[in-house]
C-alpha cells in the first residue's frame, strides 16, 4: 500500500509558509470593506473559489464580481429569503429518534460551489467509466465470475460480503443494467486531487435537493445566475423516468412505473414524494402492491392496475418477505418471483450492494482495468483492507492517524475518526478489528476542500463534498454537478444532514 | 384513478377534520349554555358524550359526566379516539402519508392546526378559554375547507375529500338532532308545552344553524327545527344537503352519469337520499324522529363500509374483476 497517504499529501500543504491575511490583496481594488474581502482562506484545505494566494479561481471570477456588487445587508436579505422559501416549499428531512413527525429544514447556503467545465468533463468521463465497470462487475459476480477465476478480486472477499445476494446468482436483469441510479461521493483533498469516496450503488438519496437548490437559487439570486452558462440539472426527472421505463418488460400498453417508499417516517420521504411528483408516477407503499397471476399489481379506486417497473427506495432485505427478510412489512410477497420471470423490472436491481462493500471498493481500479482495459480516470482513496494481514498490522499501528470504516454500512454509520478519537475509543476499535477483520477497512484522513459560506455576518470557509448522480440504462448519463453538502460547523468535515450539515447549489460552467 | 391507500387517507383526513369541528361546536354551545349553571342544567353534560357516541369509554374511565371531565374527554383525551386532539392528530397523519397529493398550503394549515391543538392541550389554564379554543378549531376547519376548495384540483382526490366531509357531517347533524330532540321534547306528539327557547336555540347553534333557521322559518317550533336540520335543501349542514352533495361526489368518483349507478355504495347513497327527499317532516314525526334517525345512522354506517370495500380494501379477487371491467371499457 506504500507510504501513508495522509502524510504524503498533507505534509506539503502544511509545510507551506502561513500566508499573511492582511497582505493578501485580491484582484478587485474596489472591494473595500465588503464581506468577500474579509474572507480568509483555510490554508490546510483546497478552497474551491480562491487559490492559496487568495486570488479568485478562473471559474469563480465572474460570480465573485457579481457578489461583490451586493451590500452585506442585501446578501443577508437574500439568504433569509432563501430560508423562507425553503420553509414554504416544505423541503424537509425526518430526524430519527425524535418525537414522531419531527421534520427539519435542511439548511441551504446561498453561495454556490462552482466547477470549471474542463475539470468537470474529466470527472464526468471518470464517473461514466466507473459506473460502466461496476455494472459489468456486478453482472459478472452473479454469473460467470471471470474476475474471480482470473484472480483479480479474491474469492474470499466476495463470499464474505454481507451485501452479496445469493438469490440473484444466475440472474441477468433487462438490458444488463444493475445499478440504474448511483450517487458517487467525491471529495477533493488538500492538494486538489479529486477522490471517489463511495460509490453508493443501492438507494442513494439527495437528488431532490439538487433540483430544489437550483430552483431556490434562481428564485432568490437571479442576478448572480443570469448569463452564467450553468449546465442545467432540471431534466433529471425526465431522464430518470426514461431510464426506468426503458427497462420495462415488453407490453402492449404503455409501461407503468411506480416509486416504492417505506413510508412517511423514512428520512428521505420528502425526496420520494418529490421524485414521484416530478415524474408523474404513483408513490406506493408495499401494502399498495400485490402479486397475482404472475404479475405485480397496485390497488386503485378503479381496481387493480399492472405495474411494470418498480423504482424502489427500500433495501434489498425488505423487498420481498418470501425471498429476503421474512418479517418485512415494507415489501411485496412474491415480487421476486415476478421479477425473475421478467414480468417486472426493479431499479436498482437487488444485489448491487456487493460492489458497495468498502473492501471491494479498494479493488475498483483493478475492476476498471479488468473490464474496460483502461486506466482509472478518477482516483480511489488508498484503502487498507483489515482482512489482509499486512494491511491489518499497518492499521493497528497507525490507528490514530486513520479513518476506520465498517465495510457494509452506508450513510456514515460506525465510522471512527482516528485523530479525534479518545484512547478508549481507539482501543475498542482495535479490538473490533481483531475480532472481525473482514468488517473493517481504513483510509487516511482526507482534508475536504472548502467553499465560502455565509456564517452570521461573515463569509467563512466550510468543508464540502459532492455527490453527482449517474443514470445507467442503455447509455450512461452523468448529472452535471450534483449535491454539494457542506459541514456548517467550523472545522467539521461531517457533512451529513443529521449532524449539522447543509447544502449548496452546484454550478458546472459550460 | 387513485391508489386505494391514498383515497382512503384523503377520505379519513377530511372526516377527522370535520369531526373535530363538530365536537368543538357541541362543546362551545354547551359551555355557553351552562355558564349560568343552575340546578336544572346539571345533567346537560352527559348528552354531549352521547352525541359523539363514546359513552361507554367515558363511563369506564371518568364515571360521572361533569363539565370538567367531559370537556377534557372531548378536547384533549388521547385515549378518546374522537377527542379534538385525536382527530386532528389523525388527520395530520393521514395527510402526511399522502403529501404528494395534498397541496402545500393545505398541508401547512393542517400542520398549524395540529400545533394549535397540541399547544392548547399543554396550556395550564385552558379551562378558562374553552370558547376561544373552540372558535379557533372551527376556524381552522373552515380554513382547511376553503383551501381544499380553492387549491386542490376538483378531481378524484377532491371528491374523496368532499365525500369524507359530508358523510361525517350528515352523521353528526343527525346525532345531535336525535339526542337533543329527545331531551327537549320527550314526547314530540305532545303540543302546547312551553318551549325552552334558550335550549332550542342552542340546538340550532350547535349546528351553526340559528341564523339561517331564522331567515327560513322565523320563530322556533320543534318540528320546524327538525325539518331544517334534517330536510332543508339549502342549509349546508342539513342531513339532506350533505347526502345530495355526497352523492354528487360519489358519482364523480365512479364517473357514471346520474342514474346509472350500480355499485353497492351508489345504491346505498341513493336510498339514503331518497329517505330525506321531499318527505314531509310530519310523516317523520308520526313514525318517530328517533326511529327515523336511527335508520339513517345505520345506513350511513353501511355506506361507509361499502365505500371502504369498494375503493379502499381491495381484495385480490374483487380487484381483478373491477380491473377487467375497466379494461374492457377502455380498450
Amino acid at each position: 500500500m506504500g507510504s501513508p497517504y495522509a502524510q504524503s499529501a498533507l505534509a506539503t500543504r502544511l509545510n507551506e509558509p502561513e500566508p499573511q491575511p492582511t497582505s493578501q490583496r485580491r484582484d478587485f481594488s474596489d472591494w473595500g470593506t465588503m464581506t468577500i474581502a474579509a474572507y480568509e482562506v483555510n490554508v490546510r484545505a483546497f478552497d474551491e473559489m480562491f487559490d492559496e494566494a487568495g486570488h479568485p479561481r478562473a471559474a469563480s471570477r465572474q460570480f465573485l464580481q457579481r457578489l461583490d456588487r451586493l451590500s452585506d445587508t442585501e446578501l443577508r436579505q437574500r439568504q433569509k429569503t432563501a430560508e423562507v422559501n425553503l420553509h414554504n416549499l416544505g423541503i424537509t428531512f425526518t430526524v430519527y429518534g425524535h418525537e414522531q413527525g419531527t421534520e427539519r429544514i435542511w439548511p441551504f447556503d446561498l453561495l454556490p460551489r462552482i466547477i470549471d467545465g474542463t475539470e468537470w468533463s474529466r470527472v464526468e468521463r471518470g464517473l461514466e467509466q466507473r459506473v460502466r465497470a461496476l455494472n459489468l462487475f456486478i453482472d459478472d459476480i452473479y454469473n460467470e465470475q471471470h474476475i474471480i477465476r482470473d484472480g483479480v478480486v479474491p474469492r474470499e472477499l466476495i463470499l464474505t460480503a454481507r451485501t452479496m445476494r445469493q438469490q440473484m446468482v444466475g440472474f441477468r436483469p433487462p438490458q444488463g443494467a444493475w445499478c440504474h441510479i448511483s450517487g458517487v461521493d467525491l471529495v477533493r483533498d488538500g492538494d486538489g486531487t479529486i477522490y471517489v469516496l463511495e460509490d453508493n450503488l443501492r438507494c442513494p438519496s439527495g437528488v431532490s435537493y439538487v433540483l430544489e437548490n437550483r430552483e431556490l437559487m434562481k428564485r432568490t439570486f437571479p442576478q448572480a445566475f443570469e448569463g452564467m452558462r450553468v449546465a442545467p440539472v432540471e431534466d433529471y426527472p425526465e431522464r430518470l423516468l426514461e431510464t426506468l421505463l426503458a427497462c420495462a418488460p415488453a407490453t402492449d400498453a404503455p409501461p407503468v412505473a411506480v416509486l416504492l417508499t417505506p413510508g412517511a417516517y423514512n428520512s428521505a420521504y420528502f425526496e420520494h414524494t418529490f421524485l414521484a411528483h416530478q415524474m408523474g408516477i404513483e408513490l406506493v407503499q408495499g401494502s399498495d402492491l400485490l402479486v397475482q397471476d404472475g404479475y405485480l399489481w397496485m390497488r386503485t379506486t378503479r381496481g387493480l392496475r399492472r405495474v411494470d417497473v418498480v423504482y424502489r427506495r427500500i433495501d434489498d432485505d425488505f423487498l420481498d418477505p418470501n425471498c429476503f427478510r421474512k418479517d418485512s412489512m415494507l415489501g411485496v410477497a412474491g415480487l421476486m418471483d415476478v421479477y425473475r420471470q421478467g414480468r417486472v423490472a426493479i431499479a436498482n436491481a437487488p444485489g448491487t450492494g456487493v460492489a458497495d462493500d468498502k473492501a471491494v471498493y479498494a479493488y475498483v481500479p483493478q475492476i476498471i482495468q479488468y473490464y474496460l482495459q483502461q486506466d482509472p480516470i478518477l482516483a480511489n482513496v488508498p484503502t487498507y483492507i483489515c482482512s489482509d494481514p499486512d494491511d491489518r498490522r499497518y492499521v493497528l499501528e497507525h490507528l490514530s492517524d486513520l479513518v476506520v470504516k465498517p465495510t457494509n454500512e452506508s450513510g456514515g454509520y460506525g465510522i471512527l475518526m482516528g485523530p479525534q478519537a479518545s484512547s478508549d475509543e481507539l482501543a475498542l476499535c482495535a479490538e473490533a478489528i481483531k475480532s472481525n477483520p473482514r468488517n473493517y477497512i481504513a483510509q487516511p484522513l482526507l482534508c475536504l476542500s472548502t467553499v465560502p459560506t455565509i456564517v452570521g455576518d461573515t463569509l467563512q470557509p466550510r468543508h464540502v463534498d459532492l455527490r453527482p448522480f449517474v443514470l445507467c440504462g442503455k447509455e450512461i448519463y452523468v448529472m452535471p454537478g450534483g449535491l454539494t453538502r457542506v459541514a456548517l460547523r467550523e472545522g467539521s468535515m461531517v457533512v451529513n444532514s443529521s449532524q449539522g450539515g447543509g447544502s449548496k447549489d452546484t454550478w458546472v460552467l459550460q | 384513478m387513485l391508489l386505494s391507500r391514498v383515497a382512503e387517507s384523503i377520505y379519513w383526513m377530511n372526516r377527522y377534520i370535520e369531526r373535530a369541528e363538530n365536537v368543538a361546536r357541541f362543546l362551545d354551545v354547551n359551555h355557553n349554555l351552562t355558564l349560568g349553571d343552575g340546578e336544572g342544567l346539571g345533567r346537560q353534560w352527559a348528552p354531549l358524550v352521547y352525541t359523539t357516541g363514546d359513552e361507554k369509554s367515558f363511563q369506564e374511565r371518568y364515571g360521572d359526566a361533569e363539565k370538567k371531565q367531559v370537556t377534557h374527554f372531548l378536547m384533549f383525551d388521547k385515549e378518546n379516539p374522537n377527542s379534538i386532539f385525536s382527530c386532528v392528530a389523525k388527520a395530520r397523519e393521514n395527510a402526511r402519508s399522502v403529501r404528494e397529493i395534498v397541496p402545500m398550503p393545505l398541508w401547512e394549515q393542517l400542520n398549524r392546526f395540529y400545533l394549535l391543538v397540541r399547544g392548547a392541550a399543554n396550556a395550564a389554564n385552558i379551562a378558562d378559554s374553552v370558547a376561544e379554543f373552540c372558535e379557533q378549531v372551527k376556524l381552522a376547519s373552515h380554513t382547511l375547507l376553503g383551501l381544499t376548495y380553492s387549491t386542490m384540483s376538483h378531481g378524484e382526490p377532491w371528491h374523496f375529500s368532499m365525500l369524507g366531509r359530508l358523510i361525517e357531517r350528515a352523521d353528526k347533524t343527525s346525532r345531535i338532532v336525535d339526542v337533543q330532540y329527545y331531551l327537549l321534547l320527550p314526547n314530540p306528539r305532545e303540543v302546547g308545552l312551553t318551549l325552552d327557547i334558550v335550549r332550542w336555540s342552542s340546538l340550532l347553534k350547535s349546528a351553526s344553524a340559528l341564523e339561517m333557521y331564522r331567515r327560513t322559518h322565523g320563530r322556533i317550533e320543534p318540528h320546524k327545527v327538525a325539518d331544517f336540520l334534517i330536510l332543508d335543501r339549502f342549509f349546508p349542514r342539513s342531513v339532506h344537503f350533505c347526502l345530495v352533495h355526497a352523492q354528487e361526489s360519489l358519482r364523480a368518483i365512479v364517473d357514471g352519469p346520474p342514474g346509472t349507478q350500480i355499485s353497492p355504495s351508489g345504491e346505498l347513497i341513493e336510498q339514503l337520499r331518497l329517505n330525506t327527499d321531499r318527505v314531509p317532516i310530519e310523516n317523520i314525526i308520526q313514525r318517530g324522529i328517533h326511529e327515523f334517525i336511527d335508520e339513517i345512522q345505520v345506513r350511513l354506517n353501511r355506506l361507509g363500509d361499502a365505500i371502504t370495500a369498494e375503493f379502499f380494501a381491495l381484495t385480490p379477487s374483487t380487484g381483478t374483476d373491477l380491473s377487467s371491467q375497466q379494461q374492457s371499457i377502455t380498450t
